[in-house]
């Protein structure tokens, strides 16, 4: 809501700098988005009219310029512009002014010429960024008069930023009846003009859905001029609201909805079939629109109609081919009250939003409606003319102000702070509220103009906002004592995070929705959640793994220089599974180049599957998981594992597909993780068990096997053997190459054999020994002579 | 005797010049030995009177003794030597860097998020969370936003369907979770939340903290206090200054929207009020027993004032060398 604030003042005039006024505005909730000058700081420019011009003798391209400024001598004046010609009016800046960019006019000889003063362009005066010449006045402007006063131009521009409960300040009587509650400030009052009836004509209205539209009116104007010119205070206003003037008709409409907050609609009579009716429309009706969209419509939807077609969408926009064009010589106007219910959310549905819907959604109020027919029914006559008909009225049941109490305890309660029964009866009666006291309770009726009304609380923050947020002290709330459940079956995720930070990993934030292709090709997930309204086509769907956002990271690092990254991030993944969301928190991560920073005391390695591996575990740890060979589009084949937690996959782990390190440009492959992190936070408050007092046995096994074989088939099958006195075993060597044959490796394990009541005899350890080489044996691994 | 003072000077010399721990024994081997000079005149004893042989062996004795101290002072002198020549020959140029990995470090967003956790949780607020693509009645519907109010068109929803959005705020979780828990409630739920927007200001993805507190005794005055007092923990500052200025929020009533005091000016740092009784209604809470409070903030904007970030979508463009900032 933008608009005038010389407007406002003619309503309403505090004695308030148009900042401090701004000030009282936003601390009552009407915040101003924008103060702004209607035009640069300028002086002692005056409208002048230009008597002779006169070549300068030289320079081809000036002229030399005798000028009346209004006063009894004539003034000359050098000028360089090409438009310059006896006779116009122009503005002209007097020795002495001081243009925008402190631009000082002063006597001065140009080529030889004494000149008096500067004839001025708009660009000059700050008023345009591009002009062809002088600026040239009206025929009719008065000279010797500033321009300043001429234009109105010591006004200033309000920008309100209307939240949607305000409705009743759409409108310059609305802000200026808050501006009086605010600052007590007498307002303005305007006697409602009853206009005369010179025109027996009337329209028939019918309104079918009269919950829709409790109130209509409708009048007919013949005779009118729609070419009058709309006179320059009108233009000026709206202008300055943002408007833009298109004919004498239209903008006496749009007048009246800036100054009274009600939307008017004007159509050409002559083109309308019979009586109005306000009804919803049919099925798969159509209605070209004044923007020249089709709007297709259906019974959702409130519009305007004649006999033969739909003219209007209701409270929205009008239709092409009944409005108002400079030709028109018969008016029909319409001013009406549409139920925000009937409004609300429909021009949305056309990608529209227009003044009108912006104020019939939110509330109009209907006890102005006829009003706004009579003020604006005055306005035509005067600009136009022509030969006013009586108003139709259909009324029908107009939305109910129920009484509301408001308890004294209560504002004191909700508060914090106590307000006495004659404060709040004088800020509701500053309000324009209708009350009556009983007791510490009023019971108040909302008025027309405001919407937002209905339960205690909202009269509860109109006391508050008119008594001032800033008179409500900041108290420390008094509140009973309890402690925080605090469980260790849950490790709280920043310890996780803590974990990877201190294992060189850089966390990072990316957003949700990433392209499509990378969820199909990267993650192999066919059916992505989509958003029907991505901000871009390459943040369309939701992501269902952390690898697509941790990738672009990196290639983003990687193109900046940066040879080693470790990424993390901790973030939500998304599927669909039958007809639900499933939305799930995953940690992952990614290492890319040196295992270390390059430094003088280690020989540089690149980072592999098993250093992310370790971290992996460490993450984990005490609880162990298992890597189960798997295959994952995005990872190497070889080189990739599913991670399981009990029974359940959590996870995977593996290098990039060197297919994917090639797409992407990077010089080395890529070790990435996912987890979930629920599963990494699971934990338990743990139990200590006695110390063993004897000390372990060590022996050690190292066996032959085939390459295929994995060592966790080894450990697996040792382990479910179950071996007496057998407390763990450890893989601590693996050996390929020199000594052994082609597709074989040698594995080493540390058995640690412990009994809690005696020291182990050789005896006793060689049966179990023999029983692990046995279950080594049935897996084709052979004891390493 | 005079032979004995002999052995006696020639031993001190001889072992004085000595540094090799070997060479030292072999010499003392010369006097102390099975052949050795004072062995000898040990041995020689016997050979003596009885009257002569007590005070001959007892000076024999003393220099014996004196020999044996001599030796063991040199055996100190040159394990001494011998452990400072390793010792200086150990010594490490210690100005070297340490060997191994680095650090990592947090998201700003992250550190910005524990920060303001740990201060809400030392005033007993619990966290809780909720999901990202949220059901339409939790987003709106329940928070007192019917379809078709004007506020839907202020939030700018992604939607997954017609029923599901992504969530514009983070308002849904005290709903789910007023519908889970009696009053006493007092929680913040901070997390992500999504609008179609996207410029230097404005992220199609961001983040929140939402607090709720509804008990029997709790006032705009408390809320208040409570935004005021984490303002002025969170910055460090005892003296900022908070604003509060009426707005609308479908889900609150009264309103606010809470400004703070930053270089001579105001800015803008989230929005709160007391919960409306449509919200407590919806989740069976009588609002005539308990009142509640509840705001929202900007935590990138916290983050950006706190640690001097002037784009926002710096945080979401992952550059190490914005992030390594940070650690």
């Amino acid at each position: 809501m933008k608009f005038s604030e010389n407007w406002l003042r003619s309503w309403v005039n505090p004695d308030l700098s148009s900042d401090a006024l701004s000030h009282v505005l936003t601390m009552a909730g009407l915040e101003v988005e924008a103060l702004e000058d209607v035009a640069p700081a300028f002086n002692n420019v005056v409208i002048a009219q230009v008597l002779s011009v006169e070549k300068h003798p030289d320079a081809d391209r000036l002229n030399v310029c005798q000028v009346n400024v209004g006063e009894a001598e004539n003034l000359t004046i050098v000028c360089g512009a090409a438009n310059v010609a006896a006779g116009l009016k122009v503005p002209c800046a007097r020795i002495g002014a001081v243009l925008p960019g402190d631009f000082k006019i002063k006597q001065a000889k140009v080529r030889g010429v004494s000149s008096s003063g500067m004839l001025c362009s708009a660009v000059e005066l700050g008023l345009a960024t591009e002009s062809d010449g002088l600026w040239l006045l009206a025929d009719d402007a008065p000279v010797g008069v500033a321009m300043r006063d001429y234009l109105e131009l010591d006004d200033k521009l309000i920008t309100l930023k209307l939240t949607p409960n305000r409705s009743d300040c759409s409108g310059m009587k609305g802000i200026a009846r808050e501006v009086a509650a605010l600052t007590g400030s007498a307002l303005e009052s305007v006697a409602t003009v009853v206009n005369p009836v010179t025109l027996t004509e009337q329209l028939s209205v019918k309104v079918e859905d009269a919950e829709a539209c409790p109130l209509y009116c409708g009048r007919l104007v013949r005779g009118v001029n729609a070419a009058a010119a709309t006179p320059v205070w009108m233009q000026r206003r709206l202008e300055r609201s943002g408007l833009r003037c298109i004919n004498a008709v239209v903008d006496i409409t749009n007048y009246v909805m800036m100054e009274l907050g009600q939307p008017m609609h004007a159509f050409d009579a002559t083109t309308l079939s019979g009586g109005i009716t306000v009804r919803r429309a049919r099925q798969v009706e159509t209605l070209v629109l004044l923007n020249e969209q089709t709007a297709v419509l259906d019974d959702a939807v409130l519009v305007i109609a004649d006999e033969a077609r739909v003219l209007a969408l209701a409270g929205i926009m009008g239709g092409q081919g009944s409005g108002v064009e400079t030709s028109t010589r018969d008016v029909f106007l319409e001013a009406a009250f549409f139920h925000p219910d009937a409004i609300a959310g429909r021009a949305r549905r056309f990608g529209l939003a227009t003044d009108s819907s912006f104020r019939f959604e939110r509330g109009v109020d209907f006890a102005a409606t006829l009003e706004a027919m009579e003020r604006a029914t005055q306005l035509l006559l005067e600009i136009c003319g022509g030969n006013a008909g009586d108003i139709t009225q259909v009324r029908g049941a107009l939305p109910l102000r129920s009484e509301i109490t408001l308890r004294s305890s209560r504002v004191a309660r909700v508060l914090g702070i106590r307000l006495e029964c004659a404060q709040i009866a004088d800020l509701l009666t500053r309000l324009q509220f209708q009350f009556v006291m009983k007791g510490d309770a009023f019971s108040v009726v909302p008025p027309s103009f405001r919407f937002d009304l209905a339960i205690e609380s909202d009269l509860i923050e109109e006391v508050a906002r008119l008594h001032g947020y800033d008179n409500i002290p900041a108290l420390a709330p008094h509140a009973a004592l309890t402690m925080l459940p605090y469980s260790e079956s849950q490790r709280p995720l920043t310890r996780i995070q803590q974990t990877l930070v201190a294992r060189d990993y850089q966390e990072i934030v990316s957003y949700a929705f990433v392209e499509e292709q990378v969820e199909r090709e990267l993650c192999g997930n066919a059916d992505p959640v989509a958003l029907q309204n991505p901000i871009a086509s390459n943040l369309a769907v939701m992501r269902s793994s952390l690898l697509g956002g941790l990738v672009g990271a990196l290639r983003f690092n990687i193109n900046r220089k940066q040879s080693r990254v470790r990424l993390f991030e901790v973030g939500a993944c998304f599927s669909k599974s039958a007809d639900k969301y499933v939305q799930t928190r995953r940690l992952s991560g990614l290492a890319y180049g040196s295992l270390a920073p390059e430094q003088w005391g280690a020989t540089a390695r690149a980072v592999d599957f098993y250093d992310v591996k370790a971290d992996v575990e460490a993450l984990f740890a005490p609880q162990s998981v298992r890597f189960v060979v798997a295959t994952h589009p995005a990872l190497h084949p070889g080189r990739s594992a599913q991670i399981f937690c009990g029974e359940q996959s959590i996870g995977w782990i593996g290098e990039l597909h060197p297919h994917w390190q090639q797409q992407y440009d990077m010089a080395q492959a890529c070790v990435w993780f996912e987890i979930e992190a629920d599963a990494v936070m699971q934990s338990r408050a743990p139990r200590m068990s006695e110390i063993a007092k004897f000390l372990p046995v060590r022996r050690d096994l190292a066996v032959v096997v085939d390459e295929s074989v994995s060592a966790q088939t080894l450990l697996d099958a040792m382990l479910q053997a179950s071996v007496s006195y057998v407390q763990e075993v450890v893989l601590f060597d693996v050996y390929r190459g020199r000594g052994m044959e082609q597709g074989k490796k040698s594995l080493a394990f540390r058995v640690l054999l412990q009994d809690t009541q005696k020291t182990l005899t050789d005896a006793e350890i060689e049966p179990g020994m023999a029983l692990l080489v046995d279950v080594l044996n049935k897996c084709g691994a052979q004891l390493r002579m | 005797m005079e032979q004995l003072q002999q052995i006696l000077e020639q031993a001190l010399a001889q072992f004085a010049v000595i540094s090799d721990e070997a060479e030292l024994e072999q010499v003392k081997a010369k006097y102390l030995g099975r052949d050795g000079s004072l062995t000898a005149l040990l041995k020689g004893l016997g050979k003596l009177s009885n009257e002569e042989r007590p005070a001959a062996g007892a000076r024999i004795n003393q220099v014996k003794q004196s020999i044996e101290a001599a030796l063991q002072q040199r055996r100190d002198a040159i394990a001494q030597a011998k452990l400072a020549a390793r010792l200086a020959a150990e010594s490490l140029d210690v100005t070297l860097p340490g060997r191994g990995i680095s650090a990592g470090g947090l998201h700003p967003v992250t550190r910005t998020l524990e920060r303001i956790e740990y201060l809400f949780h030392s005033l007993g607020f619990a966290v809780s969370s909720g999901p990202e693509i949220e059901h339409d009645f939790y987003n709106f519907t329940a928070l007192n936003i019917p379809e078709n109010h004007p506020a839907r068109a202020m939030h700018d929803t992604f939607y997954i369907d017609p029923e599901h959005v992504l969530r514009t705020h983070t308002s849904p979780v005290q709903v789910r979770y007023m519908e889970n828990n009696q009053p006493p409630l007092k929680i913040i739920s901070p997390g992500r939340e999504y609008r179609v927007d996207s410029d230097a200001t404005h992220s199609p993805m961001f983040h929140q903290v939402e607090g709720l507190w509804v008990d029997e005794h709790v006032s705009f005055a408390n809320l208040k206090g409570v935004v005021q007092d984490f303002l002025q923990r969170f910055f460090e500052q005892d003296d900022l200054q908070v604003r509060f200025r009426p707005s609308f929020f479908p889900f609150t009533e009264p309103s606010a929207e809470m400004d703070m005091s930053w270089k001579g000016g105001w800015l803008e740092i989230g929005g709160c009020g007391m919960v409306h009784p449509n919200v407590l209604r919806h989740v069976n809470i009588d609002s005539e027993k308990y009142l509640g409070f509840a705001f929202g903030l900007g935590v990138e904007r916290l983050a950006m004032l706190r640690y001097g970030v002037n784009d926002l979508r710096q945080f979401y463009e992952s550059d190490l060398r914005f992030l390594k900032q940070f650690n």
